[in-house]
């Protein structure tokens, strides 16, 4: 990040350069080193500094664009919202009504809420755990490069850039009992299916099983390029050294990926906890609230119910818990970057 | 981060390093294990390729041969009538267009603004840039649900709902691609830059025929995995569109499926197919670019 600010790149680095040795020779006989030359230089120039405000001026320009869409459709909405939070309103009535900490007070004593932090909890935590194990468990094995990895990869990958709602809609037929996979799947075995999308007992998980699915191709990409990457004359040096297939993985590969696996469970988590189309194509957060997790709640509240006091003050609680993950990245993963640069 | 390019070049030496010093040194595999690998590779294979095979064959089966038991695995005749079932059952040829004329359009926008704000960051001084660039790159922690109520409030204020207008605009605002093109235009040799504004050349001339065509194949990957995202895009046309004029592919997939319940399922799937089947063929063509690319974002 320092190469931002670092002049020797920037475009008109060879006429500042020029200029210096000017300068240099001008102030020769009184400065004596390149170094006085060149600050008595810049401090005297009123030619640099008019093109200094014009890249400046420039500089802004270009930015603005991106950087208004930012505000205005990012940083102002989610500071918007948390003062939507204090107040009742229904996207109708003209004046939202002060209710002060009410939402708040409703949303933690109310047992749905508990049960609906818990859903996002345990469909945030299988989903990322069982892509993290599934994902370092493929992508070791198609670094094994046996043939049809390629393929392997290619297909695992597949389903992540499938939209979420064709996802939702496959799997929903899938667990269907009567006609679905599913059926064969437990005939196996003898058994019969369970009503995975319309019992309360199974919707969860089938949401889980169905995301997981999604989203396990990429985890298992980004272990696999990160396998790829690492020091081979690690293992030579093991492997003279007698340690064999376990405790390579344990004491060399594992500590090895932890970095990468600890990014991917944030952001696993972060993506997981906004997760909508399947819930909305499958379950509908149903039944009953069975598969409801906050993002389904936001949107269930705001735009079903229009409970903008209930919805915003969820979404700020959202707000709260992924910031204080992604606090936690940045506090460990800064570490990690000093210790690279 | 190093460039895509030299990140592929490096993998493909590595791996091409340990296929030849790994046969001569090591120990062979043995044959056990080989097939112990295999196995597991093809157990990949069939979770990964099943379910999309299974989306597939069931848009093109027959209705008996869905509705039937034991499981029929490959159809005994092909047909088109899901398609034409899904197309005469809901707007198809509408919601194809809002998300050609969504995805296309905003695609444009985002990488535009993009391209203007990573050449910025690079190329162009500013004393205080790098407070900017914090500012642009934080915005990716801010969950997309937490905005939705206010987004949705300020494009109704502005008279947009149901409008291409309300569809596109709040999604252009791009800080992962700007961050692609960002580390890739870094790696830009500055030499080429100093001679043609030696020569004379402005900025904008500097940023159009020397910038954009040697950053081209990280805007072709930027590009491709935007497209993907804003294609896949659910919740906001959900709550932004009220007419089913309106809808996008995604959001007429719930619509089909409300209107034919779980009794027809092959004309359900044949409308996945129609929503995947554009994804699927560009993730076909252009897999290197889009793994390379998502793997470098997260890999940095």
């Amino acid at each position: 990040m320092t190469t931002i600010v670092r002049p020797p790149r920037s475009p008109e680095a060879s006429d500042r350069y020029t200029a210096d040795a000017e300068g240099a020779a001008s102030s020769g006989p009184r400065g004596g080193s390149g170094l006085t030359g060149r600050t008595l230089e810049r401090r005297r120039s009123p030619e640099r500094r008019r093109r200094a405000r014009r890249e400046a001026l420039l500089f802004g320009a270009l930015i603005a664009p991106n950087l208004i869409a930012i505000i205005v459709f990012s940083y102002y909405p989610s500071l918007y919202n948390i003062g939507l939070s204090f107040f009742e309103w229904d996207f109708v009535a003209p004046t939202p009504e002060w209710v002060g900490l009410d939402n708040y007070i409703d949303l933690f004593t109310d047992p749905d809420f508990g049960q609906i932090l818990m859903n996002t909890l345990i469909f945030s935590g299988v989903s990322v755990a069982g892509s993290i194990i599934g994902g370092l468990a493929l992508g070791s094995l198609l670094a094994t490069k046996v043939p049809m990895t390629g393929f392997a990869q290619t297909m695992a990958f597949a389903p992540h850039m499938l939209p979420g709602a064709a996802v939702g809609i496959l799997w929903l037929f899938m667990f269907d009992p009567n006609y679905g996979l599913s059926r064969w799947a437990f005939s196996l075995f003898g058994a019969a299916s369970p009503d995975w999308t319309t019992t309360s007992d199974w919707s969860l998980w089938a949401i889980t099983i169905a995301y997981t699915w999604q989203r396990l191709g990429f985890v298992t990409v980004i272990c696999y390029t990160a396998i790829l990457d690492l020091p081979k004359d690690l293992y030579e040096a093991a492997a003279l050294d007698g340690a064999t297939g376990w405790k390579l993985l344990r004491n060399i590969t594992l500590p090895l990926l932890s970095p990468i696996m600890f990014f991917l469970s944030i952001t696993g988590i972060i993506s997981a906890a906004q997760a909508f189309d399947i819930i909305s194509i499958m379950t509908n957060g149903g039944p009953g609230i069975s598969s409801s997790t906050l993002s389904w709640m936001v949107y269930e509240e705001a735009f079903q119910k229009f409970d903008i006091g209930a919805a915003s003050s969820a979404a700020t609680v959202l707000l709260v818990i992924l910031l204080i993950i992604t606090y936690v990245q940045v506090r460990i993963g800064e570490k990690k970057v000093n210790y690279d640069s | 981060m190093s460039t895509l390019t030299v990140d592929r070049d490096r993998l493909e030496t590595m791996t091409g390093d340990s296929r030849n010093t790994g046969r001569a040194r090591g120990p062979r595999r043995p044959l056990w294990l080989s097939a112990l690998l295999m196995t597991g590779v093809l157990i990949t294979i069939a979770v990964f390729s099943v379910p999309i095979y299974w989306l597939f064959s069931s848009a093109l089966k027959p209705h008996a041969d869905i509705y039937s038991w034991p499981l029929q695995w490959v159809p005994l005749e092909v047909t088109l009538d899901n398609f034409v079932g899904a197309w005469n059952a809901a707007p198809f040829d509408r919601f194809f267009l809002n998300s050609i004329v969504t995805t296309g359009v905003g695609t444009a926008l985002e990488i535009s603004l993009a391209i203007l704000c990573a050449y910025a960051f690079v190329f162009v001084d500013f004393k205080y840039k790098k407070y900017a660039f914090v500012l642009i790159i934080a915005s990716l922690m801010l969950p997309g649900h937490v905005t939705l109520i206010v987004n949705y409030i300020t494009v109704a204020n502005l008279g947009w709902l149901n409008s291409y207008a309300g569809l596109i605009l709040p999604g252009i605002a791009s800080a992962f691609a700007m961050f692609l093109l960002y580390q890739y235009m870094r790696t830009i040799d500055k030499d080429i830059l100093q001679a043609a504004e030696i020569d004379g050349a402005g900025h904008l001339r500097r940023m159009l025929t020397i910038v954009v065509p040697l950053a081209s194949p990280m805007i072709l990957t930027a590009t491709i995995i935007v497209m993907v995202g804003k294609w896949n895009e659910y919740v906001w046309p959900l709550i932004v569109t009220s007419t089913a004029d309106m809808r996008t592919l995604p959001i007429g997939l719930l619509f089909l499926r409300s209107q034919e319940g779980y009794s027809n399922w092959g004309v359900i799937m044949a409308g996945a197919v129609f929503v995947s089947l554009p994804m699927l063929i560009i993730f076909f063509l252009a897999q290197k670019r889009i793994i390379g690319g998502l793997a470098a974002g997260a890999l940095k």
